[in-house]
Order: C-alpha cells, then sequence, then structure tokens
C-alpha cells in the first residue's frame, strides 16, 4: 500500500525501469521518496511538485509539449517491425513485438511527427522507452533515417528526442547497422546546412548514445538523465569500483563538454524553439 | 555442451604425433608417416572447420594466435608509418593509424591492435579503445581525404572500452563522430572484420564502401555473452545467444552488412597465418582496383545507399 513506510530493503536502483509512474492513484517520487498524486504528476508534465525530478515522458505526450497547440502529423506510422533472424531467447521475438504493442499501443519504439515550434516547421522523432526499452531495431532506424531525409527534402529543421537502452538484440547485426544509416542520413542533412538538435531524455546508453545523440548542432538534455555508452553495471564490473554519484548523468556530461543545454520540461519548448531559431537560414 | 570448446582437441593431437615423428632420425618410414598425417590433419582441420557452430566461430575469432592488424601490415605493405596520438589528450595503442604502401599505391591505415604477450595485451587494454583510439583514426582519416588515400580498415575488438575514463571522454562521442564522417570521406574505404566485430566499437572504423569479413570472423551487435546475461540472464547461454544473433560472416553476408567473405585456410587462420593475409591481401587489391577509379560522388552515393538498406521491416 501507498502509505505503508517501512519496507523491505530497496535493491539498488535500476535506472532503466525505476522512473515510470506506477498505475495508480498514488505514486512516490524516485529522487525525494515523497508520496504524489498521480494526476498532479502528470498535470505538470511528470515532474515531481517537489523536487523536480522527472519522470519518463511517453512520446505522444513529448511531441505534445513540443509541438505549437500540441497539433502535428503523425509520419511513418506505416514502418513496422519483422524478424530477421527468427530470434528466440526465454521468448520469441515476434510474440514480444505483440506484448508490446499491447501494452504501448504502439509497434515500435519511436514515433515522428511533422508540425509547427514557434511556427517554424520542423520534424520531431521521438523514442519511446516504454516499448522494450526503447531500443533501436530496423523501424527505429529506418523512422530516424526517413525523418532525416524528410527534413532535407522539406528543408526544415531535425529534433529528435532520445530514450533507449541502446540497440536491439533481437534484430542482431542489423541493429547495429541502423547507427550507421542513421548517423550517414544526418550527415547529409548537415551538409545541406539543416539544423539538428538532438534532446537527450533518460535513459540514453549504448548505440543510441554513440550515434545520432552525440551528433547533434546542439545538444539538450533533462536532467539529470542517465546518458553514457556503457551501463553503469557494465563500468562497475569493468573497473570493479563504485561509480561517484551523479557519473553519466546530464549535469556530469555538461561538464565534460558533451551536452550544450540541461533543461527542465518546463522550459525545454522555449530553449529547442530559442536554438531552432539561432541555427536556422534567416527567413 | 562444454566439449564445444575442445574441438580443436583431435588437431592438437594429430600435431603433437606429427612433431615428434619429425624428432626421429630420417627415413622412408618416417617421412611417408608424416605425409599421412599431415593429410589426415588437412582432411580432419577442413571437416571441422566447416561444421563450426557460430559460438565456436567466435572462439576462433578470438583465438590468441590469430593474425592481428599489424601482421597484415607487416606482410601487405612497405614503409609503413604508425600515426600517434588524437592532439586532444593522448595515444591509444588498442587503435593503430599511419599510412604504408600496399602495391602501387598508398593507403591509410586504420585498426584494432589485441596484443599477444600479457604484458601487449595489457598495452593495448586487449584491443578495446578509448576515445582517444577513434579519434586518432579519424584523424589519420582525414588526412586519408585531404592527400587522396584510400583507407582500410581493419576491424578487431570485443568492443569499445567501458571504463570510468572512456565515457568521461565521451567513447560515445567519438564513435559517433566517426560513423557520420566515414559516411562522407571522400576517399574510398575498405573495412576487414578479421577477427571479432564487436558491437559499435567494431563499427566506429566499419563504416566502408565495401566491408570483408574472414570466414571464421564474427561481427555482431553484442557480445554473445552480453546477449545472454540480459535475455536469458544467464552468461553460460551464449552458445544459444551465439546462434541467435546470428553473428558469423556467412550470416552477415546473407544480411546483407558484409560484401565478401574471404576464405581462410584449413584450420582457421591461426592455422596458416600468411595464407590468410594472402588471401586478404588478393581482397582488398580487387575491391581497391574496383574503387579507385570511381568518381568521388558515385562511390559517395553507393555508401549511402549501402547502409541505407541495412535493415528489415515490413
Ligand atoms: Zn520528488
Amino acid at each position: 500500500m501507498w502509505f505503508k513506510k517501512d519496507k523491505a530493503p530497496r535493491a539498488p536502483r535500476d535506472p532503466r525501469t525505476s522512473s515510470s509512474i506506477q498505475e495508480g492513484l498514488f505514486l512516490k517520487c524516485e529522487e525525494c521518496k515523497e508520496t504524489l498524486f498521480a494526476r498532479e504528476v502528470e498535470r505538470n508534465r511528470r515532474v515531481c511538485p517537489k523536487c523536480g525530478y522527472h519522470f519518463r515522458l511517453p512520446a505522444d505526450e513529448r511531441l505534445r509539449l513540443l509541438f505549437d497547440d500540441e497539433r502535428y502529423d503523425i509520419r511513418f506510422a506505416d514502418v513496422k517491425p519483422t524478424d530477421p533472424l527468427k530470434f528466440k531467447d526465454t521468448k520469441k521475438y515476434r510474440d514480444r513485438l505483440r506484448e508490446y504493442e499491447v501494452k504501448t499501443g504502439r509497434s515500435d519504439a519511436i514515433l515522428a511527427a511533422t508540425g509547427a515550434i514557434d511556427g517554424r516547421k520542423t520534424v520531431v522523432a521521438v523514442m519511446d522507452y516504454a516499448f522494450m526499452g526503447g531500443s533501436m531495431g530496423s523501424v527505429v532506424g529506418e523512422v530516424l533515417a526517413r525523418s532525416a531525409e524528410l527534413a532535407l527534402a522539406e528543408k526544415c529543421p531535425l529534433v529528435v528526442v532520445t530514450s533507449s537502452g541502446g540497440a536491439r538484440m533481437q534484430e542482431g547485426i542489423l541493429s547495429l547497422m541502423q547507427m550507421a544509416k542513421v548517423s550517414a542520413a544526418l550527415g547529409r542533412l548537415g551538409a545541406a546546412r539543416l539544423p539538428y538538435v538532438a534532446i537527450l531524455t533518460d535513459p540514453t546508453t549504448g548505440g543510441v548514445t554513440a550515434s545520432f545523440a552525440m551528433l547533434g548542432d546542439a545538444t539538450l538534455a533533462e536532467p539529470k538523465a542517465l546518458i553514457g555508452f556503457a551501463g553503469p553495471r557494465v563500468i562497475e564490473q569493468t573497473i570493479r569500483q563504485t561509480l561517484p554519484e551523479g557519473f553519466q548523468r546530464s549535469e556530469f556530461l555538461l561538464e565534460h563538454g558533451f551536452v550544450d543545454l540541461v533543461v527542465t520540461r518546463h522550459e525545454l519548448k522555449a530553449a529547442l524553439a530559442n536554438v531552432l531559431m539561432l541555427l536556422s537560414p534567416a527567413a | 555442451m562444454a566439449s564445444d570448446a575442445n574441438f580443436e582437441e583431435p588437431l592438437r593431437r594429430i600435431r603433437e604425433r606429427i612433431s615428434e615423428l619429425e624428432g626421429y632420425p630420417e627415413s622412408p618410414q618416417r617421412a611417408r608417416e608424416i605425409g599421412k598425417q599431415r593429410e589426415k590433419l588437412d582432411k580432419l582441420a577442413e571437416e571441422i572447420y566447416r561444421k563450426l557452430s557460430p559460438w565456436q566461430k567466435t572462439l576462433v575469432a578470438r583465438h590468441p594466435s590469430r593474425p592481428f592488424c599489424l601482421d597484415y601490415v607487416r606482410l601487405l605493405t612497405t614503409d609503413f608509418v604508425e600515426w600517434h596520438g588524437d592532439r586532444a589528450f593522448g595515444d591509444d595503442p588498442a587503435i593503430v593509424a599511419g599510412f604504408a604502401v600496399f602495391g602501387k599505391r598508398v593507403v591509410a591505415i586504420v585498426g584494432h591492435q589485441k596484443g599477444r604477450d600479457t604484458k601487449e595485451k595489457i598495452r593495448r587494454n586487449f584491443g578495446m579503445p578509448r576515445p582517444e583510439g577513434y579519434r586518432k583514426a579519424l584523424r589519420i582519416m582525414k588526412l586519408a581525404e585531404k592527400f587522396q588515400r584510400p583507407v582500410l580498415s581493419f576491424i578487431d575488438t570485443q568492443g569499445a572500452y567501458p571504463g570510468l575514463d572512456s565515457e568521461e571522454r565521451g567513447v560515445a562521442e567519438a564513435i559517433a563522430r566517426n560513423l557520420l564522417v566515414m559516411s562522407q570521406l571522400r576517399v574510398p574505404i575498405i573495412a576487414t572484420v578479421i577477427g571479432e566485430g564487436g558491437s559499435g566499437g567494431a563499427l566506429g572504423i566499419g563504416v566502408a564502401d565495401t566491408v570483408l569479413m574472414l570466414e571464421h570472423s564474427v561481427y555482431s551487435v553484442i557480445s554473445p555473452e552480453g546477449c545472454a546475461a540480459i535475455l536469458w540472464k544467464d552468461q553460460a547461454r551464449a552458445q544459444e545467444a551465439a546462434e541467435a544473433m546470428r553473428v558469423t560472416a556467412a550470416d552477415c553476408k546473407a544480411l546483407g552488412v558484409a560484401d565478401e567473405v574471404v576464405a581462410e585456410p584449413p584450420g582457421g587462420a591461426h592455422a596458416d597465418p600468411v595464407a590468410t593475409i594472402d588471401n586478404v591481401g588478393r581482397a582488398l587489391r580487387v575491391h581497391l582496383d574496383r574503387l579507385a577509379p570511381m568518381p568521388v560522388d558515385a562511390l559517395l552515393e553507393g555508401r549511402y545507399n549501402k547502409f541505407r538498406r541495412m535493415g528489415a521491416f515490413a
């Protein structure tokens, strides 16, 4: 029960699963441990009203947050996953895909849309962590490449909001190659002097970080988002040390020169619109 | 399945028998027996290596006696000069880079480099690059573009180094930058997977016009052990993971990721490094001759489309 004070000892915080809002009337903030009204958190763009902790934002809410009047057209929704390797671990990949489709109402971990941001036509693609940990397989790569090509054709900026555990193992080497595919498409966009802005949200790791997440002309990040190549547990196993507090968080990346701007969700749209204005060709 | 790793045992026994025979005084019988054993060895090696499982191929790809990048450089090129450092932080011995003469051309070389003995392994960080390695490779590739030299890349790493310093200095950014710049580099690039193609750390020098893979090399999105640990919650299920992920050269060719599989001699590259390196050299020459005369725009268009097509969706 939500009001129960003494609980079993907590397992170490798992950044992959910890910050989703549980179903129900109340929820507990990961950061300040306050019990909060779920409705109140939702109304606050899923930011803790007590401490400012950023819960994960579903992809469609992100689109509403960024586009003017919450209006946009979904693009490339017809790109659907297949099972090129006939992959099976403890479960068949096909079954896993179906489960997530039922759970999220989406067929893969990305949502792309066009609309206006402060009146400026923009292509926005948002990864959805709720779908298989936001993992990048062929669909994510294809939608991102098409988004970049669309921005190129429309001569408008591209914005990608990342949230991903990395490449999707179930599509094997094809997932890895999406890193090259998307990066090449961004290269073409850049060659045409069209802005690409990356917005990094919790968590952004693995092959997503090692490709388009780190290629922004401007790189924005939400506060305290986990951003890295290797996951913290892998690093701890490698170096046999506990990682320092705040390691691989947005503020850490800002300090080390890999992020331009850490902005709260409430300031995100204004900051993005400003950056787009500064980088876009004069009207 | 523990015997999976022991597939070389019968070969080792015959090799031992041959060196034993070679210790005997010369005689027609000795010569005959050695000849017979050699024939048996070749036949058995051919048979065993033809049927290697994906996991066994992973083990072969990691074999400590397999030729490494610098072995290819030594045998295939002359006048090699190694360049050092990324001009920002340091030099990473896990990646070697430089220029050399290959046939009638000067080429740029970038490649992962593992170590042979313990000291060398540690110095080269087991072939796991830090950001400086990728940035050094990038520097040399930009030089190659400036001086119009094709790039030969040799891939052989279990992955980029997952360490604290590596993260701090932005290994993800270093790999990402290479992917983008390589996709636009205005000279031919040929990448050859000579051993382990371990995820982003491999791809970080792997965007190319032509991707070759040695017959028993592997290329994967995550190591079989890593995949098993996550999906099966048991690292020991690596054999199944290797199978499921389809990590072999033949699989990568079928999936459109590798353009050509370069044959290894019976018993694998480590059984006959010189023959292996020769095979790679021949393939590199053929592809360089094909790519070098291409107009740059056609080259870049081809490279873009090659990666653009990768993936499977409905
Ligand atoms: Zn809070």
